[in-house]
Formats: structure tokens, sequence, C-alpha cells
């Protein structure tokens, strides 16, 4: 049984004076399966926040059906609510701690909150605080922290009552690229070691593909395209998701890119996908060579997700014009081929 | 000018004034400012998308504050001298007069809790909330504590304010510094003692600001 479990959800913002109603959400089923971690992309206003908000209920649903841990959370109540909100956890963007709280008062929250006894309490803020390697900044003030230090420190509130689920919205876009990775090397550290489950929001395709299992792409309030991270990164369908993969990875030139490759180099240009170690690309070579074409590598590279290693290498073929055509069909046999129109 | 005085034989009476200021002011900054800072945080959380978002009591809200609060102070006290007379069972005196001056306290720090309310970021409310924690306990937790600097110097500024408005308790048998220095100093044309009630209430306000801007550092850290 899923995680989480959306099924035909939307959500409207009601009118207000002088505007007109939003539908911020438009149908969206999500499953999100226990010990994952999904990341959800979309450009601003796609209805990210909005989604997440309706897991942990802060926002309510029009119509449609939102269980988490099975339980449809649609129709409790508030005081209901607040039990389930208790065992999720949330982290923000602009990080939100109780300035008027020290490090250890703002982990202590959550902790308060549940009623948790004083002596628990100690020992679970200062276990969190080892965890995220702030033992010594247990006094401090929120204004007397970096930004990652002051992400750290909502990661440990948002687990302080050991919640199965982090939802994190937009964790890292207030952070430089370095302190970025600092946060997403700890949040696989929460998935990893603590088998918590992870939803993140972002407009970052770098943060989806170091830390993502799977993604799911939204646009206008529904989610458009959805799957393994790796296959989405390597093989995106819909326009929305190839400008994002686009952002992190060369998939193919841009227009005036190809007019300016073309005015160099003659011949015909095809896009060849390697897919993991399915096709090796000396196969595919010692074919070119097989048949006297001459080729060069205009464009593309080999990516790495998580792992796991794809590339998309755009060649120009040169030659006689037969065999250019028989090695053009000879390479779709070995490798996903596409002649690149011009 | 003159410089005749009887002060020296009026000194137990400054004393008595003084303590009295003191004695008003202190009572209706308490019940004022409590009253006040329920009314400002309903005006608070009545706001749209606020904790108890609610159009038509916010409404209803500003409504009477907006009515209540412009009125002069020496109007007031008229104005809701027959309430007095139900509530505190007499319409003059200094029961009436803190009894004037809380209401009118009450309004208008109810402005000053709801304005420093609003700068309260709407994410912490959030991250509140996103752990379970209820309306009510946000409130006293988080929204409260968030805000208490600005707070407490906003209460510093009540409390010159309220003081204001006390020197008019003479008007209704009230007594204080203010009618002291009206019925001593500048009704006997003695500028020495009305000077003396000026100074007097010059350091109490000072002793106070100092006090307030002690508090709000100490809570700002800065
Ligand atoms: N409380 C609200 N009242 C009215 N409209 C809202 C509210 N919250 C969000 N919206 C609208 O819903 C739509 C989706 O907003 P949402 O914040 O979910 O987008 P997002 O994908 O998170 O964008 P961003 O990347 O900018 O955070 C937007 O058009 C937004 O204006
Ligand atoms: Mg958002």
């Amino acid at each position: 049984m899923a995680l989480v479990e959306l099924r035909d959800v939307h959500k409207t913002f009601p009118a207000t004076r002088g505007g007109t109603a939003v539908e911020a959400i438009r149908g969206v089923d999500l499953s999100v399966e226990a010990g994952e971690i999904v990341g959800i992309v979309g450009y601003s206003g796609a209805g990210k926040s909005t989604l997440v908000r309706l897991i942990n209920a802060l926002e309510s649903t029009t119509s449609g059906s939102v269980r988490v841990d099975g339980r449809e959370i649609t129709t409790l109540r508030e005081k209901e609510l607040r039990q389930v909100r208790l065992g999720i956890g949330m982290i923000f963007q602009q990080f939100n701690l109780f300035d008027s709280r020290t490090v250890w008062g703002n982990v202590a929250y959550p902790l308060q909150v549940a009623g948790v006894s004083k002596a628990d309490q100690a020992r679970r803020i200062s276990d969190l605080l080892h965890f995220v390697g702030l033992a010594d900044k247990a006094h401090s003030y929120p204004d007397q922290l970096s930004g990652g230090q002051k992400q750290r420190v909502g990661i440990a509130r948002a687990l302080a009552t050991s919640p199965s689920l982090l939802l994190a919205d937009e964790s890292t876009s207030a952070l430089d690229p370095e302190t970025t990775e600092e946060v997403l090397a700890l949040l696989r550290r929460v998935n990893r070691e603590l088998g918590i489950t992870i939803v993140v929001i972002t407009h970052e395709m770098e943060v989806v593909r170091s830390l993502a299992h799977r993604v799911l792409v939204m646009e206008a309030g529904r989610v458009v395209e959805e799957g393994p991270t790796l296959e989405v990164l390597s093989a995106p369908q819909q326009p929305v998701t190839r400008r994002f993969v686009g952002t992190i990875i060369d998939d193919e030139p841009a227009p005036e890119v190809l007019d300016a490759l073309r005015a160099r180099h003659p011949g015909r240009f095809v896009k060849l996908a390697f897919r993991g170690s399915e096709t090796r690309q000396a196969d595919v070579f010692a074919e070119l060579l097989r048949r006297e074409v001459r080729f060069e590598l205009v464009y593309g590279g080999i990516e790495e997700v998580q792992g796991d290693t794809f590339g998309n290498l755009t060649l120009a073929l040169d030659g006689d014009a037969a065999a250019v055509d028989d090695a053009v069909n000879a390479l779709a046999d070995l490798v996903p081929t596409q002649e690149l129109a011009r | 000018m003159n410089l005749d005085t009887n002060l020296p034989d009026l000194w137990s009476l400054v004393w008595q004034a003084t303590f009295e200021t003191l004695y008003i002011v202190a009572i209706t900054l308490f019940l004022g400012g409590l009253l006040g800072l329920l009314l400002g945080l309903a005006l608070y959380v009545t706001r749209r998308g606020g904790l108890y978002a609610s159009r038509a009591a916010n409404l209803t809200l500003n409504v009477l504050v907006n009515f209540f609060r412009p009125i002069p102070f020496v109007i007031f006290i008229a104005a809701v001298q027959p309430l007095a007379r139900v509530v505190v069972g007499i319409g003059i005196g200094n029961r009436a007069i803190i009894f004037a001056l809380t209401l009118a306290a009450a309004f208008g720090i109810s402005r000053i809790v709801e304005q420093n309310l609003v700068t309260v970021r709407p994410g912490v409310i959030e991250a509140a909330r996103s752990v379970g924690a209820s309306r009510l306990r946000i409130i006293g937790t988080v929204l409260v504590p968030e805000a208490l600097g600005p707070l407490i110097l906003g209460y510093t500024y009540a409390f010159v304010a309220i003081v204001d408005m006390s020197a008019i308790a003479g008007v209704v048998g009230g007594g204080g510094l203010g009618n002291f220095a009206l019925q001593y100093g500048y009704r006997q044309f003695d500028t020495v003692v009305t000077w003396t009630a000026v100074l007097i209430i010059v350091v109490l306000v000072q002793l106070v600001q100092l006090l307030g801007n002690v508090l709000a550092r100490r809570v700002l850290r800065r």
C-alpha cells in the first residue's frame, strides 16, 4: 500500500475581490511508496506547493481523495488533522525557523506540541542535532546561522516527531550550489539511514538528478509526465519536461545551435540515445568505420544519474550518400536513432 | 515671570498626585493592555488568510475600533460616563477615569498589536501548523513570542499615551499629576508648581521608555 495516495484531486482557490477563482490543481493522481524519494518539478505557478500542502492538509481539497498511510484525510476534522500533521515533517525554502527560539527551542517545538516529556525531549533533540551536525549550535539563535545551517535546523525540527514522510518545498532554492549539495546529502541520509519517505518539490533539475528516485512533472495543475528519474531524464516526452531536462543535459541542440553546427559540418545529423550499458559506443563507431562513413561528434555528452549513465550524442555523418543511408539504417538496429530534420 | 510659589506647602500633595497617576496608569495599562491585546489578536487572526479568517468578524471589529478610536479623549470620557456608572458603579472620580482610560487604551493598543503581528512572517505560522500545533497554541507560542520585541516598544508608547490622556482626569473629579498641575499650578498662577508636575511626568516617561527599550533590546537580542 502506498504511503501517500491522491486520486483525482482538485483544488480551486475561490475568487478574491476583483479577481477570479484559481484552479491550482486540476485532477492529480499520485502515489508515493514508502521509502522512496519522489521529485516534483514544474515552473512557477504549476501548483507544486499547493499539491504538497494538500498532503499534510495545510490546504483543504476541493474534491478528490487524499490518503496518507491508508487513511482518508479529506474528511477529517481539524483536531484529527493535527494528529496526521504530527506524522509528516515539512521543510521550506525560507526555512521558517522561529526567530524567538534557539536552535534547541526550534527542534523542541514539535515535541512540545506532541506532549513529549522534558527528559525524552532532551534526548531526542540532542540526537537530532548530532544527526544534522549542529550539536555545537544548540544555543544559537537562527539569525546567527548560515542558510545551510538554518535548513539543517529545519530538517531536525521536521524530523523531531519521527515522521514517516518528509515534504520539502524548494528546500535548497535559497542556497548556493555547495550548500545545496550539503543539504541534499543530508536528505539522502534521512532517506537511507532513517528510512523516511521524501517528497521534494523543486524547479532545479539538478536536485532531481541527484536525489529523486522518481520524478513527476507538473504543468498548469496537472501531472503531465512521470517515471523513474533515469527514464525521464534520458527520454523526456513532454515539451515542458524537455525544457527542464535541457537545463542540465545537452539532449539535442536548440534550433539556432543546430543551424550554426550545420554551417560548419557537412552531412546528415543523427542523434543516438545510449542508455545504460545496453549499447556500446564502440560498436556504433566500428559500424561507421566499417562502412567508410566519416563521422564527427558535434553535440551531446554522457550524463550520470545516481550511479547510472546515459548519453545523447549527435553525430554528423558524411560520405557517399548511399553508404550514409545504409549506415543510418544499420545504426537504428543498434541504438535508438533519430535524424535531426533540416 | 511670577516665581512666588506655594510648592513648599504642597509636597505631600505632589507625592499623592504622583502616586495617583502611577496607580491610574498602571491599572489602565494592565487592563487596557490585556483588552487591547485580545482585540488586536482578534483583528489579526480574522484577516484574510488568518488562523480564524472571517470577513464578517474582521469587518465588525474594524468598524468597532475605527468608530471609537478617533474620539478625542476628553469627549470620550463624557460619552462613556453612563456606561461607567453601570460597570464601575460611579461616573466620576478615579474609578470612572480608569474605566474610560482602559476602554480608550484598549482600542488604541489593539491597532498597535495588530500592526506588530502583521510583521510576523506567515511562514513561521505555517511551520507551526505543519507540526500539528493548534491555532490557540500557535497564537500563544509562536505569534506573540515572534512579535514580542516590537510589542514591548508598542506598549511603551501606549504607556506614554495613557499618561497623556490621564492628565485630563480632573474634568470628572479624578486625581493625579495632571489634575494637580491644573489645580495648584495653572489656576493659582504658580509656575513652579506647574513645572514640578511637568518634570515628574517627564522623569516617569523617561524611566518607562528606558525600561521598554532595555526589555525590547533583550528580547530582540540587538
Ligand atoms: N492561498 C492562495 N489563494 C489563492 N491562490 C493561490 C493560493 N496559493 C496558491 N495560489 C495560486 O495557485 C497556483 C499554484 O500556486 P503554487 O504556489 O502551488 O505554485 P508553485 O508551483 O508552488 O509555484 P512556485 O514555484 O512559484 O512556488 C498559482 O496560480 C497561485 O497564484
Ligand atoms: Mg511553491
